[in-house]
C-alpha cells in the first residue's frame, strides 16, 4: 500500500512537471517567426527549446517509473489525462500560429513570468526530492532556468520605463494570465503525499512562495498580482478545449505513423 | 569503471583519444571531451559503455554528437557500432566550468569568448567578457541567447564586432 502510494505521488508530480513544462514550450514555440524583433525571436525560441528539452527529460523519468515510452506520454495521452496549470494551454492571443496570428506579446511574457517564478520555487524543492533521479535532472535545469528568469526580468524592466501605456497593458496581461492561475502554484490532489515522502519536500508553502517571489519582482516597477481565478483545475485533469486543440496540432505527425522511429 | 582522465588499459586509451576527436557539431574543432562533457567510459571485453553530460538538456545536437562517439569510437577500437552504449546523465549537472583551458584558446581562436566561472546564486545581470577579436574589456551584453543553447551575444565597443560567448552555467 505505502508503496502504491508512493509511486502515485511522484507519478503526480512527474505528469504536472513534464505537462507544464510541454505545453508552455509548445506556446511559446508558437511564437517563431512572430516575436518583437529578432533578437526576441532567437531568445523566446531558445527558451521554448528548453523548455521541451525539460519536458521530454521528465517524460523520460515518468516512463522510467510507470513503464511506457516517454513520446506516447507526451504525445497520445487525452486532455483529462494532463496535470498542466490551465493558464499555460491558454492560446497567444486571437488567431493561431498558422492562421492570422494576432498574438499579444505583453499576455505571453506576463504568463511566462509567473510561470517563471513557479519554476524557480518549485525547483529549489525538487532538487532535494527524495526521488534521486529527478533530483538530479532538477539540478541540471535549475542552472539553465536562471537564464529564462534574467530575460524576463530584462523585459518587466524595460518595459517599466517605457511609459504608462505600456505599463498598463503589461498590468491588463497579468490581469488575464492570473484569471487562470488558481491551479498554477498548486501541487494538486496528492500534495500532501508528495510532502510526507519527501518527493516535493515543503510541498504546502508552494503557493506562498511563489506569490512572495511574484510581488518582490513586480512592486518595485509598480504592478500588482490581481486575484487568482480559474473554474477548472488542471491538477485534477480539467482542462479547455484550447488545451484539446494543442495536442491535436501538436500530436498529429506523431500520432500518422504510429511507431516509427523518428 | 576507468576515469576518463588517466586510462590504463589499451582499449580505454583508444576510445578517450576517439573522444577527443568528436567535435560539437556547432562549433567545429572543438571537442566533446574538451567541452567537459564526457563523464564516464566503461570498458569490457566485447563492449564499451560511455556516459555524456548534455551542456543542456534540450540540446538538439546530443543524438547528433551521440552517433558520432558511436563511430569513432567504433572505428578506433574496431568494436561493432552496437558494442557502444553511449547515455546521456544528469547524475553530475555539467556546468561550463567544466570546459578544459585548452578549449579555452580553441573557442577564443573561433571567435567565441570562452565561458567566465559559473556562479551557483542566480545572476541578475549577465557578466562582463573581453572581446574574443581584440581582447577588449569594453563590450556589451546584446542578448542572453544565442545561436545555440550554450552561446549568448556581445558587441565590442573597441573593434565594433559582434562576438557570442559561452554562457556561465
Amino acid at each position: 500500500m505505502e508503496a502504491d502510494r508512493y509511486h502515485r505521488a511522484l507519478a503526480e508530480l512527474l505528469m504536472q512537471l513534464a505537462d507544464d513544462d510541454l505545453v508552455v514550450a509548445t506556446r511559446a514555440g508558437e511564437w517563431l517567426g512572430l516575436a518583437p524583433h529578432l533578437e526576441e525571436d532567437v531568445a523566446f525560441s531558445s527558451i521554448a527549446q528548453d523548455e521541451m528539452g525539460h519536458a521530454a527529460t521528465y517524460f523520460g523519468l515518468l516512463a522510467a517509473v510507470q513503464g511506457g515510452d516517454r513520446d506516447d506520454l507526451a504525445h497520445l495521452r487525452p486532455a483529462m489525462a494532463r496535470r498542466n496549470s490551465v493558464m499555460l494551454e491558454r492560446p497567444n492571443g486571437p488567431g493561431t500560429y498558422r492562421e492570422a496570428p494576432h498574438f499579444d506579446w505583453a499576455y505571453a511574457l506576463a504568463r511566462h513570468f509567473l510561470y517563471d517564478m513557479l519554476e524557480r520555487v518549485r525547483l529549489d524543492r525538487v532538487v532535494q526530492s527524495a526521488h534521486r533521479p529527478l533530483a538530479d535532472a532538477a539540478a541540471k535545469i535549475r542552472r539553465e532556468e536562471r537564464y529564462h528568469t534574467q530575460h524576463h526580468a530584462m523585459w518587466l524592466r524595460d518595459i517599466a520605463r517605457s511609459g504608462p501605456q505600456y505599463a498598463g497593458r503589461l498590468q491588463l496581461a497579468l490581469d488575464r494570465a492570473a484569471a487562470d492561475a488558481a491551479d498554477l502554484a498548486s501541487a494538486g490532489p496528492m500534495a500532501v503525499e508528495m510532502e510526507a515522502l519527501g518527493l516535493l519536500p515543503d510541498a504546502s508553502h508552494l503557493a506562498d512562495d511563489w506569490r512572495a517571489h511574484v510581488v518582490l519582482a513586480l512592486d518595485p516597477l509598480g504592478w500588482s498580482l490581481p486575484p487568482l481565478g480559474g473554474a477548472l483545475n488542471g491538477r485534477h485533469g480539467e482542462h479547455t478545449q484550447d488545451l484539446t486543440r494543442m495536442l491535436r496540432d501538436l500530436g498529429e505527425v506523431y500520432r500518422s505513423s504510429p511507431g516509427a522511429s523518428w | 569503471m576507468v576515469a576518463a582522465a588517466a586510462p590504463r588499459e589499451p582499449r580505454a586509451r583508444q576510445v578517450v583519444a576517439a573522444l577527443a576527436q568528436v567535435m560539437d557539431p556547432e562549433m567545429p574543432g572543438v571537442s566533446i571531451a574538451a567541452l567537459g562533457m564526457v563523464h564516464a567510459v566503461e570498458v569490457e571485453r566485447d563492449h564499451v559503455h560511455i556516459t555524456l553530460l548534455p551542456t543542456f538538456v534540450g540540446c538538439p545536437a546530443l543524438d547528433v554528437m551521440r552517433a558520432n562517439v558511436v563511430s569513432q569510437v567504433s572505428r578506433a577500437t574496431g568494436l561493432v557500432p552496437d558494442a557502444i552504449m553511449v547515455e546521456y546523465s544528469a547524475a553530475v549537472p555539467w556546468t561550463s566550468d567544466r570546459v578544459a583551458p585548452s578549449c579555452h584558446r580553441a573557442l577564443l581562436s573561433r571567435g567565441i569568448a570562452p565561458p567566465p566561472p559559473a556562479a551557483d546564486s542566480i545572476m541578475t545581470e549577465m557578466p562582463h567578457v573581453a572581446c574574443p577579436w581584440c581582447g577588449s574589456a569594453d563590450t556589451v551584453s546584446e542578448g542572453v541567447f544565442g545561436p545555440t543553447a550554450c552561446r549568448s551575444l556581445y558587441y565590442c565597443r573597441a573593434c565594433r564586432n559582434p562576438f557570442e560567448a559561452m554562457k556561465p552555467v
